[in-house]
């Protein structure tokens, strides 16, 4: 049978795939946000998990505004690195895993969750750069992916407590998967930040190490929290860490926070990260 | 227009479905950006361009002289003007300081030393 061994969450902040990209990741500026993953590249080296569930939102690059589908799930046997201006990521294309994530979707409708199917989708930073976090600068990415991604740039996102509700049933959905495959969700997003108006640039630490603390511990009082309190404390785009409650949703009360790290600032954005081992039956 | 709790929130707009709704063109003429062709169109005749799309001239006129800001209360999305910054070769961080009225240096020491407050940006009732 399938199982989720673990959950990880990162921020996904496109200027850290860039500083990456341009050989920047050894500069004094980048220097402490990529070693706050030093212990993550190692872990997974170590626990090599079969499949990643990646939960992401895309940035007005597969998706403009003519669909805008609140959950979807990729279904693909590939996603290419997309073009978001400035040229693709020089990172290898993303490998699907077809076969679980038709099984997902299916399962996750039948138990209400009305999930849109992806066949064909170009990823952009979302996806890319917590991949890149993890995993460094490799020719082929070493797991499958599958990609699943939230509407986060259109009000009202997802609620908490639904996310929390997905994460869930995605994990009963690969419980009933026969295949023996490691499997480990991503939610990725945040931590706070606003990219425009007047109050751009707005950081609050002090709410997202609360989020952190309160995400592993009691992930249904954080569910709980309303949107416009992610707006308000975290700035317009905090709204994006509801995705990590997918994550957290997915694994099982008992959990081992096995690292934790949290920068300012990676551009405009505070950088988060989260790994949880799942230590529950 | 409802009366909604974000409103009270200083120097932001919501994307919600009222900004959605008045923003729908101007945000697809910014997705169109994404294609190298388009913005080479774009960038030989910007008016004639814009006029392609069916766009207010209170929109079109924002797009013109780059009011970062005016574009977002005319529904405008971030992640979609972003992609007219992009065809502008501007970093999102010299966007983000042009909105917020400060310099890009200044923009970037100021997250340097952890970003913007929440005191006093939470609520317009809020004494600054």
């Amino acid at each position: 049978m399938a199982r989720i061994t673990a959950g990880v969450s990162t921020s996904h902040v496109p200027a850290i795939g860039a500083a990456l990209d341009n050989g920047k990741s050894g500069d004094d500026y980048w220097k402490p946000v990529f070693a706050g993953y030093d212990f993550s590249k190692e872990w997974i080296a170590r626990e090599k998990p079969d499949v990643v569930i990646l939960v992401f939102n895309d940035h007005a690059t597969a998706f403009s505004l003519e669909l805008i589908p609140t959950f979807a799930i990729g279904c693909a046997e590939s996603y290419a690195p997309a073009d978001e201006g400035w040229g693709p990521r020089p990172v290898p294309v993303v490998k699907g895993d077809p076969d679980l994530a038709w099984h997902l979707a299916e399962k996750l409708i039948q138990d209400d969750f009305d999930m849109t199917i992806i066949n064909k989708m170009d990823v952009d930073h979302g996806l890319t750069v917590p991949l890149s976090l993890m995993f460094g600068q490799p020719q082929e990415w070493p797991c499958k992916v599958i990609p699943l991604a939230v509407n986060v740039v259109q009000f009202p996102p997802p609620s908490g407590k639904r996310c929390l509700a997905l994460g869930r049933a995605i994990r009963r959905a690969v419980e009933s998967y026969p295949e023996d495959l490691k499997v480990m969700v991503f939610g990725t997003g945040g931590m706070s930040h606003q990219l425009q108006g007047p109050r751009a640039g707005l950081i609050n630490s002090e709410f997202d190490n609360a989020f952190l603390d309160t995400l592993v511990n009691d992930p249904e009082a954080q569910a709980a929290v309303p949107h416009i309190d992610y707006v308000r404390e975290a700035g317009s785009e905090g709204i994006e860490l509801v995705m990590w409650l997918i994550m957290r949703g997915a694994l099982s009360d008992e959990v081992r926070q096995v690292h934790r790290f949290y920068h300012v600032p990676a551009s405009n954005t505070a950088v988060g990260h989260l790994i949880l081992e799942d230590t529950g039956s | 227009m409802t009366d909604k709790p974000y409103h009270d929130i200083p120097g932001t707009i919501v994307f919600d479905a009222e900004q959605s709704r008045k923003g729908f063109h101007l945000n697809q003429f910014c997705m169109s950006l994404m294609k190298a062709a388009n913005r080479e169109a774009f960038k030989a005749d910007e008016r004639g361009y814009l006029d392609q799309w069916p766009m207010t001239e209170a929109q079109k006129q924002a797009v013109l002289e780059r009011d970062w800001n005016g574009m977002l209360e005319l529904g405008g999305n971030i992640y979609f003007t972003a992609k007219l910054a992009a065809t502008d070769g501007l970093s999102f961080q010299q966007v983000a300081a042009m909105m917020s009225g400060v310099s890009q240096p200044e923009y970037a020491a100021m997250m340097l030393a952890g970003g913007r407050s929440v005191e006093g940006n939470r609520s317009k009732k809020e004494p600054r």
